[in-house]
């Protein structure tokens, strides 16, 4: 997700200037992606520039409000329609932690799991009690940001309960402490 | 105050070669407001923990207590009363009695204590109605949702002055939202003033627990409660980590 497409959709309610527009991006989002003025402005800035987006006067405050274009509207009509693609997002941290473990000698790789699960699993009680706390349905939009929380911290919990039970039937291979060397080094790998 | 004391409990089933250690050296206290979810994986002694706290087994070593009673030193008969009395039992299925109406069941233990109809109707009634279930009484499970049968079923489980729920895999076969509503009731009636005791193998089921205990082969390998961060974590970008 782009704060691009973000700023379009708030601006397709109608005109807003920046500062309005940070506040509407941390109310619909929960608070779960903070924005500084900054970012909005450059944001802005780029939208212009492409015409997705046009100026309007200054108020007597002077605030600039922007308003939607077409090719705006265009656009975010075409992101809505797409899904977003898992390869889009960064690389799991955790799973590079683990995958290292496993070939690290002298990690003791049941409790890098069980360390994880355990602040996961914190995490997890965190989200139900704001849940528990926040349920009103007029708080729809946030509860569904909330709920996409949840549900991916109960997949890290599986995929770590997963992890658990395939180590434990695990058999280490012998550690090399070197990758094979590289083929013009090792003529003998050829002979395989 | 401590309704549930598990202490250093060991469980063994069968002997010599064959004998299978279900519990290795269990500690666990749940206080009066206290829910404690119990995570594992199969085998690792879940259902085992909470056949012992609510007396339904005997611990080959070591102690259980509730709200004071150690169970170990009770008669047959003082156990089935304990356990009718202070303990409440739901279970993912197996939880009602098909020719039973829902007042009915919720009646039965109290009835079975020995207080007169009338009045363990009355009290039925008022449980249903703590459940959302008001105008249910006279209808039997059969003619209810899972969701409902499964909300009768907490109702039954805190009746009269029980004080510890022991609920197994409590949402089993119920979708997301229904399930989430039974949590929302148990934690509830938690607050209210009960000890839980919730076995579940769904993380998202567990974090509505104060504190939750992962067992691992008959032993608890962790334990983790909230760190009152919730608002802090809202803000971080990325959560968790």
């Amino acid at each position: 997700m782009s704060v691009k497409h973000g700023l379009l959709a708030l601006l397709e309610r109608g005109p807003m200037h920046g500062y309005q527009l940070r506040v509407a991006f941390e109310e619909s989002t929960g608070g779960t992606w903070p924005l500084n003025i900054g970012q909005v402005y450059t944001t802005l800035a780029r939208l212009e520039r492409d015409g997705l987006v046009r100026p309007l006067p200054e108020s007597d405050a002077g605030q600039r409000p922007y308003q939607i274009t077409e090719a705006g509207r265009a656009d975010l009509a075409r992101w809505f329609a797409t899904p977003v693609s898992r390869t889009d997002r960064p690389r799991d941290e955790l799973a590079i932690k683990l995958a290292l473990a496993l070939t690290t000698p002298g990690v003791d790789v049941p409790a890098v799991v069980q360390t994880q699960r355990g602040a996961t699993m914190r995490t997890l009680q965190e989200y139900t009690r704001l849940k528990a706390r926040a349920d009103k349905p007029a708080d729809l939009s946030w509860r569904l940001v909330l709920d996409a929380m949840l549900f991916q911290a109960e997949a890290e919990v599986r995929w770590l309960d997963h992890c658990e039970a395939s180590l434990v039937r695990y058999t280490p291979p012998p550690v090399s402490a070197l990758p094979e060397a590289a083929p013009e080094a090792a003529p003998e790998v050829s002979h395989r | 105050m401590s309704i549930l004391e598990v202490r250093d409990v060991h469980r063994v089933h069968g002997s010599g070669e064959t004998a299978v250690h279900a519990l290795r050296g269990v500690t666990l206290t749940v206080e009066a407001g206290e829910l404690v979810a119990v995570m594992g994986p199969s085998g690792s002694g879940k259902s085992t923990l909470l056949n012992l706290a609510g007396g339904l087994d005997r611990p080959s070593q070591g102690e259980v207590a509730v709200d004071g009673t150690v169970l170990g030193q009770c008669s047959r008969r003082a156990l089935a009363a304990l356990r009718r009395r202070r303990v409440g039992y739901v279970f993912q299925d197996l939880n009602l009695l098909s020719s039973l109406t829902a007042a009915e069941n919720v009646a039965l233990p109290l009835e079975l204590d020995g207080v007169g109809v009338r009045q363990a109707r009355r009290v039925a009634l008022a449980a249903l109605s703590e459940v959302d279930l008001d105008g249910y009484g006279p209808r039997f499970p059969d003619e209810m949702s899972g969701g409902q049968q499964q909300r009768v079923a907490i109702a039954r489980a805190l009746i009269g002055e029980r004080r510890l729920v022991l609920a197994d895999e409590p949402t089993g076969a119920l979708d997301s939202q229904t399930g989430e509503a039974v949590l929302r009731l148990l934690r509830s009636k938690v607050d209210g003033g009960a000890a839980g005791v919730l076995v579940t193998h769904e993380a998202r089921h567990a974090a509505w627990a104060d504190r939750v205990v992962f067992l691992r082969d008959g032993v608890i390998v962790d334990t983790s409660g909230p760190l009152d961060q919730a608002d802090e974590l809202l803000t971080t970008p990325g959560g968790s980590r």
